[in-house]
């Protein structure tokens, strides 16, 4: 079976909405909200009455090209707004207002990514279905919240480079990270600030035809959309292997069964009669605005990570693990400056192993939230690289800071733990070691070293750890004649 | 107490009684609320009490101040019913002011009411108008002409002062002809179109219907302007003052032969040619013009417009506002509200829209209509190199009389031969009364209307030319509108 399948690869490709942070909305004054009664941020305009026309949000823009500039997309010298048609109550001029054929931005790249276009668009207004159906038909009732519609949108749509469910959540979470460097999104999945379809299809391995593909609709986390086009890669192969053909639908993954449902409905065939909006001039963005998006750019995480890995010399995993969480490349970076002395690549290991770790362990999540502050972290750090405390009692000193946020040095003195760093006191308890384990030392003296752990440990078991086991080691051999 | 007849004053003349506190504005107000009170025309589809007609005025001074006006139903007025003459909009009352109506009620003028149309503006002689038809007043068995229908039966039967109208494809210039009175269409882009209900929204355009072409000037200057709320609104450079032209020495005026050869009633042709003769007589001169792609407007308009349309009227599907009518489930109540809300004309143009953008015919109507427009808008550009003015007839008939053409849309879409080239290319184009014709068949005489375009945004060139050849015409339809 797996050698069948094993002949074909993933093509993914990734469309993601992303709700720009806008004081107000696309085409109105209305004020953005999230959670708001519903139905209180509308006017004449994003309700759809008659005889109103859209202006457009000059920030809105702002924002669509800093993204363009973060995609380091070609920017239209003049993108047009069209109307894409459909009926439907979450759409209230029946009309979506979008970009088709010359949008804002084009060819980009986001890391190995290649990004197709990114345009600007307004959001529909949210439904809710009461009743079991959970869709419009056979509901009781449907409900609609306008405070959504009119909300702008940046929708990145990428080119099929993506081959597997792993890479689409890496990617995807870089992206998500960049879109939040810029401060132009929350970015929040579950509040559905951003959200991801992805595009997948098998082929060959070698060809380069795309095959029928299916989309995967509005998962809620990038964690969730790669089990989902897992599972598709999966149930793609097996269709094929079986000789049984793709069909083109529309699919949802439910996390918690892993199963795959067909979205598949009348509602979808649409013919959308795009037309160009009348209402609306090109969007025609001078050069200042375009120098403007530029000067504009953070440092963002691809570059961040980069610079970690080359400059810093940390691993590339930590670095773009540390890159891609804006908050914890903060908490990493004050790490550092508490302290000169503190090796990058160390200090990076402590955050993102076994101080994420403990963090996770003790339920917390935001190192920003945390109760341990980057410079007691650096102090840890120092106390660890300085051989005052061993490896092994830091991480219980790191269990108190998280629990209660006390000071590291006031734990090591409190406890005893500081190591016996003065070689003299440590060849005392050595010399007592070999004398009573006379047994062990000659063992160690005719050739079996390995037997010296026995003698290690009774120093470590003598000195209750707080003795580097290096050093130990080390004065043990020397005082044997090795 | 003003003893003269406000119905034989123009406007202006009306705002320099009120100035000059000859006349009160109270008085005034009372006077044509009692005209618009006797409307057996049809024109209005909705009249204002005097309270209602002063609320949301402004009481500042100076002319035209207090002059009232009647306002065409397709523009939204707040807590007023605005029903574009549709079933579906029946009882809407917007919850807005258009930027229209703001302007001419910060200039104090009180609203008398709201005029019949087409419904949504589709059509060329008031009958699509869900309610009922208007009335021409120089023969009420006639047509007063579409879509601003109500808006010139008012102003020509003595019913209003001066109204306002838009213009898509000739809705304000035919009817003024019709009525026998002036009817400008501005420049696309010269006055905001926002609370306008969009019938085409790259064509429908704002304007006057007034007795006179000052009036016509003096209601442009309170309308024209760039608008926050629309963003393909930019005003007229300079604004506009009141023409004062008398003769039309080195002006050259251009005659479009090759578009108006055919299908022109005789006496139209004559009163259009006796008017030619009027501007030679005031120095200007008369040349042939080429448009060659003006015969095409009416094919490529009657693509863009109802295209415009389809999408426009979409959101009348009865979950907001306006009239639902209950289905079993969404697409059956879409289905109901919009069968029982439209009339036939309306459906028809949403359905050859529809047709147009759908996926596959998108290229040969819609496309290949814009480069048609392209052309046009070309063609213009030509014919300005060479003449300061493009006239024609504004339309190839006199009023005709109810029902003669409802069951022809052909026909009746030809009504806007000669009026729809300019609105493609975005010129302002203006129609005033040449004087009276027979119409075929016999009869009294009816107004035959003179249409002069100008390049875009020199709407005072235009109305100073109007205003010296109505001074040489000398048209005079108070008769008409006192009712006498
Ligand atoms: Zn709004």
């Amino acid at each position: 079976m797996s050698g069948a399948t094993d002949e074909f690869e993933a093509v993914i490709g990734l469309e993601i909405h992303v709700q720009l942070s806008t004081e107000t909305k696309m085409f109105c004054g209305c004020r953005l909200s999230f959670g708001d009664e519903p139905n209180v941020h509308t006017c004449p305009i994003c309700l759809g009455h008659p005889g109103v026309l859209p202006v457009p949000n000059r920030r809105a823009i702002e924002y669509g090209l800093q993204i363009a500039a973060a995609l380091e997309c070609d920017v239209a010298p003049r993108s047009i707004f069209h109307r894409k048609n459909y009926f439907y109550p979450d759409n209230p001029k029946a009309y979506q207002i979008s970009q088709f054929d010359i949008p804002l931005a084009s060819n980009g790249h986001l890391g190995e990514v290649r990004i197709h276009r990114a345009h600007l668009e307004e959001d529909a207004a949210k439904m809710i279905h009461v009743g079991t159906s959970g869709r419009i038909q056979g509901s009781d009732t449907s409900l609609v919240d306008f405070n959504r519609a009119g909300t702008p949108l940046v929708e990145i749509v990428t080119e099929p480079d993506l081959t597997s469910g792993a890479q689409v959540r890496e990617w995807g979470q870089l992206l998500r990270a960049t879109v939040k460097q810029l401060g132009v999104s929350n970015v929040n999945m579950e509040e559905g600030s951003l959200r991801c379809d992805a595009n997948v299809s098998i082929r060959p391995v070698g060809s380069s035809g795309l095959g029928t593909k299916t989309e995967m609709k509005n998962m809620n986390s990038f964690r969730y959309l790669e089990r989902g086009v897992e599972a598709e890669i999966e149930r793609q192969k097996q269709l094929v292997a079986s000789g049984e053909r793709v069909v083109q639908e529309t699919l949802h993954f439910d996390p918690s069964s892993g199963e795959l449902h067909s979205l598949r409905s009348k509602e979808e065939s649409h013919d959308y009669r795009y037309m160009p909006e009348p209402d609306l001039v090109p969007l025609a963005p001078d050069t200042a605005m375009l120098d403007a998006a530029a000067a504009s750019l953070p440092e963002l995480p691809a570059a961040r990570a980069e610079r970690y890995h080359s400059e810093l010399g940390i691993q590339e995993g930590a670095a773009r693990l540390l890159s891609v969480e804006t908050e914890w490349a903060a908490f990493f970076e004050d790490v550092l400056g508490s302290d000169e002395s503190i090796e990058p690549r160390v200090a990076a290991n402590w955050v993102t192993g076994e101080f994420a770790g403990e963090l996770r362990r003790q339920g917390e999540q935001d190192p920003a939230d945390s109760r341990v502050s980057p410079k007691s972290l650096g102090n840890l750090v120092s106390m660890v690289s300085a051989n005052r405390v061993s490896h092994g009692s830091a991480k219980s000193v790191l269990e108190r800071m998280v629990a209660d946020g006390s000071d590291p040095e006031a734990i090591v003195r409190e406890q005893g733990l500081e190591q016996i760093s003065d070689t003299g006191e440590l060849q005392r308890i050595v010399d007592a070691a070999i004398e009573g384990n006379a047994k062990v030392a000659e063992q160690v003296r005719g050739g079996n070293e390995k037997a010296i752990g026995a003698l290690v440990g009774a120093v470590m078991k003598e000195t209750r750890g707080r003795a580097d086991g290096g050093e130990v080691t080390r004065l043990l051999r020397q005082s044997l004649g090795l | 107490m003003y003893s003269g007849d406000l119905t034989a004053a123009t406007a202006a003349e009306t705002a320099d009684l009120i100035a000059s506190g000859e006349l009160s504005a109270d008085e005034c107000l009372g006077t044509w609320i009692d005209r618009a009170a006797g409307d057996e025309l049809g024109a209005y589809l909705w009249r204002a009490s005097r309270d209602q007609a002063d609320a949301g005025t402004a009481k500042v001074g100076g002319p035209p101040s207090g002059v009232p006006i009647a306002i065409k139903d397709i523009f939204c007025t707040a807590g007023v019913p605005t029903t574009a003459a549709s079933k579906l909009l029946e009882g809407y009352r917007p919850p807005y002011d258009a930027t229209a109506v703001t302007r001419v009620r910060s200039a104090g003028l009180p609203m008398l009411g709201k005029t019949n149309m087409d419904e949504f503006a589709m059509g060329s002689s008031n009958e699509n108008s869900a309610f009922r038809p208007a009335l021409n007043p120089w023969d009420t068995g006639r047509v007063p002409g579409g879509s601003s229908g109500g808006s010139a039966a008012a102003v020509a039967g003595g019913l209003a002062p001066w109204a306002l109208g838009t213009d898509t494809g000739g809705s304000i210039r035919q009817p003024a002809a019709l009525c026998g009175i002036v009817g400008l269409k501005p420049t696309y882009g010269s006055i905001s179109r926002y609370g306008m209900i969009a019938f085409a929204s790259s064509l429908d355009q704002c304007g006057p219907l007034t007795v006179d072409v000052t009036d016509a000037a003096l209601m442009l200057g309170l309308l024209e302007g760039r608008d926050e709320m629309d963003s393909t609104s930019v005003g007229i450079e300079g604004g506009v003052t009141r023409p004062q032209s008398e003769d039309l020495s080195g002006l050259v005026f251009g005659v479009p032969g090759d578009l108006i050869a055919e299908g022109v009633d005789p006496g139209v042709k004559a009163a259009f040619e006796a008017t030619l003769g009027k501007i030679r007589d005031l120095g200007g001169r008369i040349e042939d013009v080429r448009l060659p792609h003006a015969r095409h407007g009416i094919s490529a308009y009657y693509v863009l417009a109802p295209a415009e349309a389809s999408t426009n009227l979409s959101r009348y599907d009865g979950v907001r506002y306006g009239n639902r009518s209950p289905g079993s489930n969404l697409v059956d109540m879409y289905e109901e509200t919009r069968e029982q809300g439209f009339g036939p004309e309306v459906k028809r143009r949403i359905m050859l829209g529809t047709y147009a953008l759908s996926s596959g015919y998108y290229e040969a109507y819609y496309g290949r209509a814009q480069r048609v427009r392209t052309m046009i808008v070309r063609d213009f550009d030509a014919a300005f190199e060479a003449v300061d003015f493009v006239v024609t007839p504004t339309s190839p008939s006199v009023a005709f009389e109810l029902g003669e053409k409802t069951g022809d849309p052909w026909a009746m879409y030809l009504n806007d031969l000669f009026t729809v080239p300019m609105s493609l290319a975005g010129v302002p184009a203006i129609s005033i009364p040449a004087g009276l014709a027979e119409p075929e068949g016999g009869g009294p005489g009816l107004p035959v209307g003179f249409q002069i375009a100008a390049p875009a945004f020199h709407e005072q060139k235009l109305l100073e030319a109007s205003f010296a050849l109505e001074g040489a015409i000398g048209f005079d339809g108070s008769k008409v509108r006192s009712g006498i």
